[in-house]
């Protein structure tokens, strides 16, 4: 399985990574030998098999719906680059 | 426009009404200062776990329950990934593969008839902050108090094929959801959005047009509007030889046109995973035979039963059944005026009491005609205590001034005159005084009937038994 220079310029958009032209050769063996790899895995007959996305617990545990947590703007904003009015500031975003 | 098959399918998120958020302990209410109840689990800082929410799950089978769904003894939560500052962990934890309700149905109803709109599915997930991008100077503010509520979405299949339809299925999803208090149902904060489906194809063709899809409206009128002037748009476009993009749209209600948000390919690879921080779902029979012993009666169930046990029409059902609230008083109003006909008693909730409630923008709960009162005036129309037309000018002043129906009858003195010999008395007055009026009915003029009525009416303030009215001034006319 490999990768084109374009799919992973594609990925790099969507993951929004800034990729430079000199990376992009060996990012694209990297991830193509990667995807070897889960191709490898994707070989294997699971016909039968339940779909396990998690090892761990069987169930997810659930809480109450009961309000357990108070305002603590301050201490939250405290570690932000800037705040207004008790809003986030970030960079002007305009879909 | 004929030629053209409108496809129509509902994608529509409802806020569910519980007190903390789907994932963390933070407060839902509306209206807080900005970010005051973002908690670090919203925020999505480092080391943090989502814990969902019991209440939010049980409001999830109570919506599948209501619709007839399958309720997925095992689903799971996902990963849907995308940039944006109001999501701060950089992904919205929603359902994918396997949603919590899968399936059913809703009936709807239009001036076409009736008709099933099946239910695809519908899924937990989290809502989104807020931006504001006025105001901050090149910066925008974020606001994440809104971040974690939870959310419904409830998707349909493409079975609507017009506008009508859409917003049937929306207001009859509305009453719904705010029957079973799964969601407040309030559009103007939000609580209930739908993004519309809209395609077109040729009548007859079996394959789907291209679709739009038209985001975050927010009220029926819009839905409608934005329905219309998608398709209109997209036959225009198809009719000058050109074709629908797949993109996503917006609706502008001051231009009444939608316009291109984004294209398909531009944004939509979410790249969806299951989310390991939360293991599956599960929710065992016993939990769904309890949440369904705890639903009240449901809106079709209840509409058939006005119809078949009490003879309303498809009419007067539909409206009793349009809320919770609307038929209560009409059960409790029936309950108090037992010798009253049912079809008396839906005249009135969806005649005279719908109207007052109206123009108050009040709903049913907070009528200032109890149904007990409104069954004290109506026990004494049955009676013939009052004349209808009276009954009506003595609903207002119970409307305006308060008071019960017999009160008001006695201090305003508007008992019917059913006594035969008074008002023969005022009849036989009237006839002296109008000899032409007299000579006109009976050389054949019949309409002249009405003018005698009108002025026994007059003269008696209103109060005058109709029927007895009527049969005494034919008597004295005949001579």
């Amino acid at each position: 399985m490999s990768l084109s220079e374009d799919d992973v310029r594609r990925v790099a958009r969507l993951s929004r990574l800034a990729v430079s032209a000199d990376e992009l050769p060996r990012l694209q063996q990297d991830l193509s030998r990667i995807l070897d790899l889960a191709a490898e895995l994707k070989a294997i007959d699971t016909q039968g098999v339940a779909p396990m996305a998690h090892p761990g617990a069987d169930a997810v545990a659930l809480r109450p719906d009961v309000v357990t947590e108070s305002n603590r703007r301050d201490a939250y904003q405290a570690v932000a680059p800037q705040v207004e009015d008790g809003l986030y500031l970030v960079p002007k975003v305009i879909e | 426009m004929s030629q053209w098959e409108i496809v129509i399918g509902l994608e529509t998120h409802a806020q569910l009404s519980t007190h903390s958020k789907i994932f963390s302990g933070a407060s839902t209410a509306f209206g807080a200062e900005p970010n005051t109840q973002a908690c670090a689990v919203d925020l999505g800082l480092p080391g943090v776990l989502p814990v969902p929410n019991q209440g939010a799950v049980e409001r999830a089978i109570r919506f599948g329950l209501a619709v007839g769904a399958q309720i997925a003894p095992m689903s799971v939560f996902a990963r849907k990934n995308y940039f944006y500052p109001d999501l701060p962990k950089g992904y919205q934890i929603s359902q994918f593969e396997l949603p919590v309700v899968q399936g059913g149905s809703m009936t709807i109803h239009t001036a076409a008839g009736e008709k099933t709109v099946r239910l695809t599915r519908a899924h937990l997930e989290e809502d989104a902050g807020k931006s504001l991008h006025e105001d901050f100077h090149g910066s925008s503010g974020i606001d994440l108090n809104r971040a974690g509520t939870p959310l419904l979405e409830i998707v349909t299949e493409p079975d609507m094929r017009s506008a009508d339809e859409a917003v049937a299925y929306a207001r009859a999803l509305h009453g719904l959801v705010r029957w079973i208090e799964i969601c407040d149902g309030n559009m103007q904060e939000g609580s209930f959005r739908c993004d519309v489906n809209v395609s077109v194809r040729p009548f007859g063709q079996r394959e789907y047009g291209t679709r739009c899809e038209i985001k975050n409206l927010n009220s029926f009128r819009f839905i409608e509007r934005a329905i219309d002037c998608e398709v209109k748009r997209q036959i225009a476009l198809i009719e000058d030889g050109g074709a629908v993009r797949q993109e996503t749209r917006l609706y502008d209600p001051d231009r009444d046109e939608t316009r291109s948000m984004r294209s398909k390919e531009d944004a939509q690879d979410y790249r969806y995973f299951p989310d390991p921080d939360l293991p599956p779902l599960r929710i065992d029979e016993a939990w769904v035979r309890e949440v369904a012993a705890g639903l009240p009666e449901l809106p079709a169930a209840r509409r058939v039963r006005y119809q078949r046990d009490l003879g309303l029409g498809a009419y007067d059902a539909g409206l009793l059944t349009a809320s919770r609230e609307a038929g209560d008083y009409f059960e409790a109003l029936q309950r108090a005026a037992p010798g009253v006909d049912a079809k008396v008693c839906a005249n009135w909730v969806n005649g005279e009491l719908a109207a007052a409630l109206n123009r108050a923008e009040l709903d049913f709960t907070a009528s200032r005609v109890t149904a007990d009162r409104l069954a004290g005036l109506l026990r004494r129309l049955a009676d013939g205590t009052v004349s209808g037309k009276i009954a009506k000018e003595i609903f207002e002043l119970m409307w305006t001034e308060g008071g019960d129906a017999d009160a008001i009858i006695d201090a305003r003195g508007l008992r019917q005159i059913s006594d035969s010999g008074a008002l023969e008395a005022v009849l036989r007055e009237i006839v002296e005084r109008s000899p032409a009026q007299v000579a006109e009915y009976r050389g054949g003029k019949e309409k002249v009937f009405g003018f005698f009525v009108g002025q026994a009416m007059k003269a008696t303030q209103g109060k005058a038994n109709p029927a007895q009215l009527n049969e005494l001034l034919r008597k004295l006319l005949a001579g």
